[in-house]
């Protein structure tokens, strides 16, 4: 087996009184793309979020290479730069063009050569078919460039592991497609990612593997084919019912 | 049409100088009271308890001075502080002295108004920068300050206003400029319309103010078409 980027070990995260992941275990191995998919609610974006040490655990350790992910860690900026992190709601920052908001952090918090970040942005922008946006503010693009581009911010620090959380969830239906490409491709890559959806299509497509989530807890995981054509647990077939839908035509009042 | 005395003071070059100490007063005491306002104001935001950095004691210590000469009256705080303007300056009387009285009065006002701006900007965006490793000094500096520019520079004209409206009350204490003439020329003395004079030339002297403060926040606004 490869090595071993990502390793959760008994996580608790509570909100208050509420508890919302339980003991939770999870190891992604370089190169993995593991999809976490589950019903609105549940954890999973508190999941990703602990990762990034932007909320606060109350037990189990997160660990990036053997490093303690932790808001208490002395070196937690360099820990959160390998980490790259793309959000529901892109959070690209509103006054800067497309080119500095991915250029602020290689240049600032990993103190790289200005030239030399600023020739791999533009050919990653080049990448995501953004390069005549470079110097256009986030406003002036549509929300699908805006997530390519906050895609691309992530890219630019070039993490160990990239972390999606519901990227396309803000997005209109014929701007989500342009998005998962962008993944599907990186997937192909080789990069290592976790990432959260709700589209079934997609995490059948680009998984690895297929964390199903419900409760704070792990219900079940397992290979895509296998997990969407043979899932084992209730809670799962149950979730995965959502998802078609049938009309009982024998039913129908006609008169 | 006008009185004998209007005439004379533009004669002798007394309401031209009035203006000048007008604005000189209230852009040296903008200028310093940001100085000293800013970095208040970015310490009130972040240390809060939603900041980057949250320190419970800072805050309360911090916020309860800001209110501590806040909730004192200006003409009060301005003969209080007449030692204090004595012992920064030298002399408790003229301009110098005035810029001291002004600055107390307005810097605290000036860190709330920063702070107020710093909270417009979304967390969700200041989330991003922490997630991409940056300190929190480059937050502060890169992206904070930044994205609340122009909430910044609209707080930042009305804090003007209201020192030029403080710049005039310290005419009673012995400060200079149009409050000053409109005070003893006109108030004093029984000229009318040397205190029309000087109403009028505020209204432009805030009207400038205003129309270039709201003009440069547009410019840098970047969050919708311009």
């Amino acid at each position: 087996m490869s090595q071993v980027i990502l390793e959760i070990s008994h996580l608790h995260k509570v909100f208050d009184t509420v508890t919302v992941i339980e003991d939770l275990s999870l190891t992604v191995h370089e190169g993995e793309v593991v999809v976490i998919i589950g019903p609105s609610g549940c954890g999973k974006s508190t999941l990703l979020r602990c990762i990034n040490a932007l909320e606060t655990i109350q037990g189990g350790e997160i660990k990036l290479h053997g490093n303690t992910v932790s808001k208490n860690s002395k070196d937690l900026h360099e820990i959160r730069q390998k980490i790259g992190m793309v959000f529901q709601n892109y959070e690209l920052f509103p006054h800067m063009t497309v080119l500095d908001n991915v250029m602020l952090a290689p240049v600032k918090a990993q103190g790289r050569k200005k030239s030399e970040v600023r020739e791999e942005a533009l050919a990653l922008l080049k990448r995501v078919g953004l390069e005549s946006k470079a110097d256009s503010y986030p406003r002036q693009l549509s929300g699908g460039q805006k997530q390519r581009t906050a895609i691309v911010r992530a890219l630019c620090m070039h993490p160990e592991i990239l972390l999606f959380d519901e990227v396309t969830a803000a997005l209109d239906p014929q701007m989500v497609r342009e998005v998962l490409e962008v993944i599907l491709d990186l997937a192909n890559a080789g990069k290592t990612m976790l990432v959260v959806t709700h589209e079934m299509q997609f995490a059948r497509a680009v998984a690895d593997r297929i964390v199903f989530f419900d409760d704070g807890q792990i219900i079940e995981q397992a290979a895509p084919d296998e997990f969407f054509d043979h899932p084992k647990t209730d809670k799962a077939k149950q979730f995965l019912n959502t998802f078609t839908f049938e009309r009982d035509r024998s039913t129908t009042n006609r008169a | 049409m006008f009185s004998d005395m209007l005439i004379k003071l533009w004669d002798n070059g007394i309401i031209q100088r009035g203006i000048w100490e007008t604005v000189y007063m209230t852009v040296i005491s903008s200028l310093i009271a940001y100085v000293i306002g800013l970095p208040i104001g970015v310490i009130l935001n972040i240390t809060d308890k939603d900041g980057i950095r949250p320190i419970f004691i800072v805050n309360r210590i911090l916020s309860l001075i800001v209110n501590f000469f806040r909730s004192i009256p200006f003409i009060i705080l301005m003969v209080a502080m007449l030692p204090v303007a004595k012992f920064i300056v030298g002399v408790s009387l003229g301009n110098q002295a005035m810029i001291v009285m002004l600055v107390i009065a307005a810097a605290p006002y000036v860190a709330r108004m920063v702070e107020s701006s710093l909270k417009e900007v979304d967390a969700g965006v200041i989330e991003a920068a922490q997630s991409m490793g940056t300190n929190n000094f480059q937050i502060v500096w890169k992206v904070l300050l930044p994205e609340a520019k122009p909430s910044l520079i609209v707080g930042a004209v009305i804090s003007m206003v209201t020192i030029l409206g403080y710049s005039a009350m310290a005419a009673t204490i012995g400060g200079t400029g149009l409050g000053q003439i409109a005070i003893s020329y006109g108030h004093q003395r029984f000229n009318p319309d040397v205190t029309w004079c000087c109403v009028f030339l505020t209204v432009i002297i805030v009207q400038i103010i205003q129309e270039l403060g709201t003009w440069i926040a547009h410019k840098t606004d970047k969050r919708y078409a311009s």
